[in-house]
């Protein structure tokens, strides 16, 4: 395989992908309205097309349309870099997460670290863009996000260092592969403890409710984004997003078991085995993505000192203990 | 193929990769300057205090907390950084690991009862 045919395959997967990947995101902004509207007894967007089916189209050209303000005290260069940094960190995890069997543009066998290196990037964005706003409410936005994420990393690694464990691999195929050998076929039984730590830090890691507090509405306006306009303020929309969409995927890759079926399912079904398993990974990923409205549309926003505590008191323990416990069973 | 030639073009298709995701990002922002409208004028390059005019800078020190749980985080990330081989390994290395690895929770540990008994998770008491 020559190189000049190699970055060309990639190049047409990943534009597929991404396209793919951008169209299910610009949904989810509509689902998202959509749920948290019916939750609270309304209808949602209803004016763009059959039940505002166009809206997030509707969205994008507004945004296109909108001026592209930089404030003249901030610091241009550092302001201008943030946007990229939030979208390209969210983006590019998604380089190594597999769809289905072979269905990846990259399959790595580092897989895991490497999408925990690269979101972990995500958090410069944030930095970059409340320092050189030059904005109060933007600087707090951001401080406060900063120590939210640093605090949660922490957590949502040692959580899957269970799954580590079971799997004895980082590549994110070889984790479905291995689930696929138990019965049941999720890590989601035996690490029903890494799950939960993983999930709260899940949330906290892409600032949703309960722990919105970087762009906390009432008290902070938007956090750190707020002296962004136009298509600037679309580009974090749009990392935030994936950002959810990646840890979903992960949700579903290392718990779940990615786009296999439980063995026990299939052996009771078989007429189950024709649902490709791209279909499989997708329902898994959806149902945390509506788990997140759900959440939202559910739950009131946490105090700061109470986000701080949970996430070094009760999440780092536990995700500790779950390691010992793993650990101590895989030897026995 | 060989080996490090397949890992060669595995980390090759990431760097497209990043680049694509880079090209995305510059993209929209030149649709937004080919359609949006540049109409800027002294008070709206200001930024935004719910509309009170802003007295000072906003790069200024701020609460030593946000420091300490970088320091502490620190700490964590890097105990989780050599947790991850561990765990890949573990299956072979047997009681060995599982024992190295327990000494090392534990001193970590100390290092957290220490950090908690400082009221560093503690935000509300000074």
């Amino acid at each position: 395989m020559d190189t000049v045919y190699l970055i060309f395959i990639t190049t047409v997967k990943t534009a597929v992908y991404f396209g793919i990947l951008l169209l299910h995101v610009a949904y989810a902004t509509y689902t998202e309205r959509k749920v948290i509207g019916h939750i609270q007894l309304r209808l949602g967007p209803m004016i763009v097309g059959p039940h505002g089916i166009l809206q997030p189209i509707a969205d994008i050209v507004k945004l296109l349309f909108k001026e592209d303000i930089i404030p003249a005290k901030a610091d241009k260069f550092i302001f201008k870099l943030a946007p990229f940094v939030s979208l390209s960190a969210a983006l590019s995890t998604f380089a190594v997460i597999p769809v289905n069997k072979n269905w990846v543009i990259s399959d790595i066998n580092v897989g895991l670290l490497y999408v925990l290196g690269i979101a972990g990037l995500g958090t410069y964005g944030v930095i970059f863009s409340g320092w050189a706003s030059n904005s109060k409410y933007a600087f707090l936005g951001s401080l406060r996000s900063t120590a939210q994420m640093i605090s949660y990393e922490v957590a949502l690694g040692l959580s899957l260092v269970g799954v580590v464990l079971m799997a004895e691999s980082f590549n994110l195929s070889e984790i479905v592969n291995r689930q696929n050998e138990y019965w049941y076929g999720m890590f989601l039984f035996p690490q029903i403890i890494g799950y939960f730590v993983f999930v709260v830090s899940m949330l906290a890691e892409t600032n949703r409710l309960p722990f919105d507090l970087p762009e906390a509405e009432t008290e902070l306006v938007a956090g750190y984004f707020v002296e962004y306009s136009g298509i600037r303020f679309s580009l974090f929309y749009l990392a935030e997003y994936l950002a959810m969409f990646c840890m979903s995927s992960l949700a579903a890759i290392c718990f779940w078991g990615g786009w296999s079926i439980p063995p026990i399912l299939v052996k009771t079904f078989p007429f189950l085995s024709i649902i490709p398993g791209v279909v499989w990974f997708l329902l898994k990923v959806y149902f945390h993505i509506f788990l997140f409205f759900w959440l939202r549309g559910t739950l009131p926003r946490y105090r700061y000192d109470q986000l701080m505590a949970i996430g070094w008191k009760i999440l780092i323990p536990l995700a500790l203990i779950n390691i010992v416990i793993t650990s101590l069973l895989k030897i026995l | 193929m060989e080996q490090s030639e397949l890992l060669k073009t595995k980390y090759l298709a990431i760097l497209i990769v990043i680049i694509i995701s880079i090209f995305i990002g510059l993209f929209m922002i030149f649709l937004n300057r080919i359609f949006g409208p540049k109409r800027p004028y002294s008070l709206k390059l200001t930024p935004y205090e719910c509309g009170i005019p802003s007295t000072e800078d906003t790069w200024e020190r701020f609460n030593v907390k946000f420091y300490i749980v970088a320091i502490v985080f620190v700490i964590f990330d890097v105990e989780a950084v050599f947790l991850y081989p561990w765990a890949v390994v573990y299956k072979k290395l047997g009681i060995f690991a599982l024992v190295e690895m327990y000494l090392f929770i534990f001193i970590l540990l100390i290092g957290y009862f220490y950090a908690l008994g400082k009221n560093v998770f503690n935000w509300t008491k000074e």
